[in-house]
């Protein structure tokens, strides 16, 4: 199989990040007009670095948790109570006030959210240490634990003067474009692949295989789960923090586990194991809600109002298409293959261009995926 | 704290404790088989208080209770047929995954079939008739459902340990591929334990609806997992303990919001849970189990 060479290959991404740039520039300037598809584009940013996080866990090191919505919740908190502009704060905290030491604590955006990703790790780390012993489903149902109990925490009335209890937090300022949840949600993401492909990345992945073969070969099961542990809280939490800031207001509700489920249907969606089938997950089914919005509204067809068409709706039909992609389609887009060029070129090759006539060999299917594997690793 | 305020807070507690163990069974039952937590129980239960409540509004009580236990218990077989069974060979996180999709899809079509908005119970005569006894004051559902629990768990013990049905169950959940060979038919026993967690989730859902007087479509996923909690907390697989871990989680919660500490008794549960993964991870009845390479 013909394979492109690396430049044309260089030259073709940069090609895509600048017609990406531009296009996000030219609707930045013109927020009024695209403020909705803006609004979209961010939220599918902000989901893909969660997404990425937890694939780091589930898909690469065969960790299951479920405590991404506590983690995220940390992150948004902290982000929250550091940018909240000083003069806007009395009527944030109009209840009980705010705690004497954060009253005149602020930081630059890029700081809070640093910030916000450290607490999470640092919160992932303490949590590690008990959680990471157990194994599956214990794993899975015991993070998720944690992040309910860190919700309680939040809307903890003894906690008032710090998130404002049940009240949420509200004036967080904005992005101040588009381009920069990008820019921060693609350092994220590149930081994450860089993690992967390092030799922890890979021993990441020899635990994820077998953990005892793994352990056999000198790797440390405990350090190396606690690693990628607190790398995916710390990306977590940084997430947490850019959807408090897309949202500007927020509260105790907006992380619950339907948040945590929501993450982990667009790992599902993309492929666990893949970043950028998680990255592609998190746009289309952020974009497929709106999408699906036409099924809500009352549809008329010649003066025939087609039954089924009402509030809620759509949702149903998006879990249909999820239930459908988890039971038949069970390695979702991507499975654990990555976008490369190269297997785009092979795909096009097979089935556009059609150039060989000759009936291809029945191994040809298998060289494919492996030219694109290796592809990734590059 | 008063006596009297006590044995109220206690009375409280045992009743939601009943309802907890009766939700609780159906976990531990469907994880001892298919070593499966069934995301989608807490559902059910909700399932099963939006039956009855449209059932009600056309029939008696009396005609109503049966039909809806036929079809939460067919909704509940219907489930492991579309979402579980077609997963038996793969991975244990599939079979997670998809049960946390039909949950997922059980609340959005409840939210579409039913709206969000809470609805009302129904009152079924009798249940809700208020006893006192001295200073204490009670609704009889409050003083059935502990019995009823203890009843019930009592009849499925007898099943599991006297039928050809229950040995079959036990069999299965201590090896299921020797199991097969000995000609059991895999699938009908995980049938019939599903519609045996369904119909217990239903009983519940009855008890602890009428006490909380409405249904909205995500008032199964908190009671859920907190009945898978009380699973794990009584040892999974094993029946009293899942009724022992739902009376103390009911109990335990119930006196938490009676102290003023109403924000974190949810966050209790998950804590009873995390201390005992850590400290004794079979659960008080559990049987150890050792893990083969």
């Amino acid at each position: 199989m013909k394979t492109l060479d690396k430049k044309t290959t260089y030259a073709l991404s940069a090609g895509l990040l600048a017609i990406a740039v531009l296009i996000l520039f030219y609707m930045d300037q013109n927020r009024a007009a695209y403020n909705y598809p803006l609004s979209i584009l961010q939220r599918s940013a902000i989901y893909a670095v969660a997404a990425v996080a937890m694939n780091l866990l589930t898909g690469f090191t065969g960790l299951f948790s479920l405590g991404q919505a506590g983690f995220m919740a940390i992150g948004a908190y902290t982000v929250a109570v550091l940018t909240i502009p000083v003069s806007a704060r009395p009527s944030v905290y109009y209840i009980s006030g705010i705690a004497d030491p954060l009253a005149e604590a602020t930081a630059p955006l890029w700081v809070a959210l640093l910030i916000g990703g450290l607490l999470a790790a640092l919160l992932g780390f303490l949590i590690g240490y008990p959680v990471l012993r157990l194994k599956s489903d214990y794993l899975a149902i015991a993070t998720l634990g944690f992040s309910e109990i860190i919700r309680a925490f939040i809307a903890a009335p003894m906690l008032n003067r710090v998130t404002n209890g049940s009240y949420g937090l509200k004036s967080i300022p904005g992005f101040p474009s588009t381009l920069m949840v990008f820019l921060i949600a693609g350092l994220c993401i590149f930081l994450m692949v860089l993690v992967i492909r390092s030799s922890y990345g890979r021993a990441f992945q020899a635990i994820r295989e077998d953990e005892i073969a793994a352990e056999s070969m000198g790797i440390g099961l405990f350090k190396h789960k606690q690693m990628a542990f607190v790398i995916s809280c710390f990306f977590t939490g940084i997430s947490g923090g850019m959807l408090a800031v897309f949202m500007r207001s927020i509260d105790s509700k907006t992380f619950q586990i339907a948040l945590t489920y929501d993450i982990l249907l667009i790992v599902v969606l993309g492929g666990i194991g893949s970043v950028t089938g998680s990255v592609l997950g998190s746009f289309l089914m952020t974009a497929g809600r709106e999408w699906l919005r036409f099924f809500d509204n009352p549809l008329v067809i010649g003066g025939f109002q087609v039954p089924l068409f009402r509030t809620g709706f759509r949702m149903v039909i998006f879990s249909l298409i999820l239930m459908a992609v988890v039971l038949y389609y069970r390695k979702g887009l991507m499975g654990t293959r990555e976008f490369s060029w190269n297997g785009m070129y092979a795909f096009a090759q097979k089935h556009v261009l059609k150039r060989n006539k000759t009936p291809i060999p029945a191994e040809s299917d298998t060289e494919d995926s492996a030219t694109s594997e290796r592809g990734c690793s590059k | 704290m008063s006596s009297t305020i006590l044995l109220q807070h206690g009375l409280t507690g045992i009743s939601l404790g009943g309802a907890y163990a009766l939700i609780a069974i159906g976990y531990t039952m469907v994880y001892g088989i298919l070593r499966l937590i069934n995301f989608a129980h807490g559902d059910i239960f909700m399932m099963a208080g939006y039956f009855m409540i449209f059932a009600m509004a056309s029939m008696p009580w009396f005609a109503a209770i049966p039909i809806v236990m036929m079809l939460t218990v067919v909704l509940g077989i219907a489930i492991e047929q579309v979402a579980y069974k077609p997963l038996r060979s793969a991975p244990r996180m599939s079979i997670m995954i998809s049960a946390i999709g039909v949950s997922y899809l059980l609340q959005n079509l409840a939210t579409y079939l039913f709206t969000a908005l809470p609805r009302g119970y129904p009152e079924i005569p009798y249940l809700k008739k208020i006893l006192r006894i001295g200073d204490v004051s009670a609704s009889l559902v409050t003083i059935i459902t502990p019995f009823l629990t203890v009843v019930l768990t009592f009849l499925l013990l007898s099943l599991i340990n006297h039928t050809k049905l229950g040995m079959a169950m036990r069999a299965v959940s201590k090896d299921y591929e020797t199991s097969q060979l000995m000609g059991i038919k895999i699938n009908k026993v995980i049938s019939a334990t599903f519609a045996i967690g369904s119909l217990l989730a239903f009983i519940g859902s009855l008890l602890y609806f009428t006490d909380r007087m409405t249904v909205f479509p995500f008032s199964g996923t908190l009671p859920g997992l907190k009945c898978f909690v009380a699973a794990v907390l009584g040892g999974i697989g094993s029946i009293p303990g899942a009724v022992v871990g739902g009376f103390i989680l009911g109990i335990g919660e119930t006196l938490l919001v009676a102290l003023g500490y109403s924000t974190f008794s949810d966050a209790f549960t998950f804590a009873i849970l995390i201390v005992m993964l850590l400290f004794r991870p079979t659960g008080l009845f559990g049987e150890k189990v050792t893990d083969k390479v």
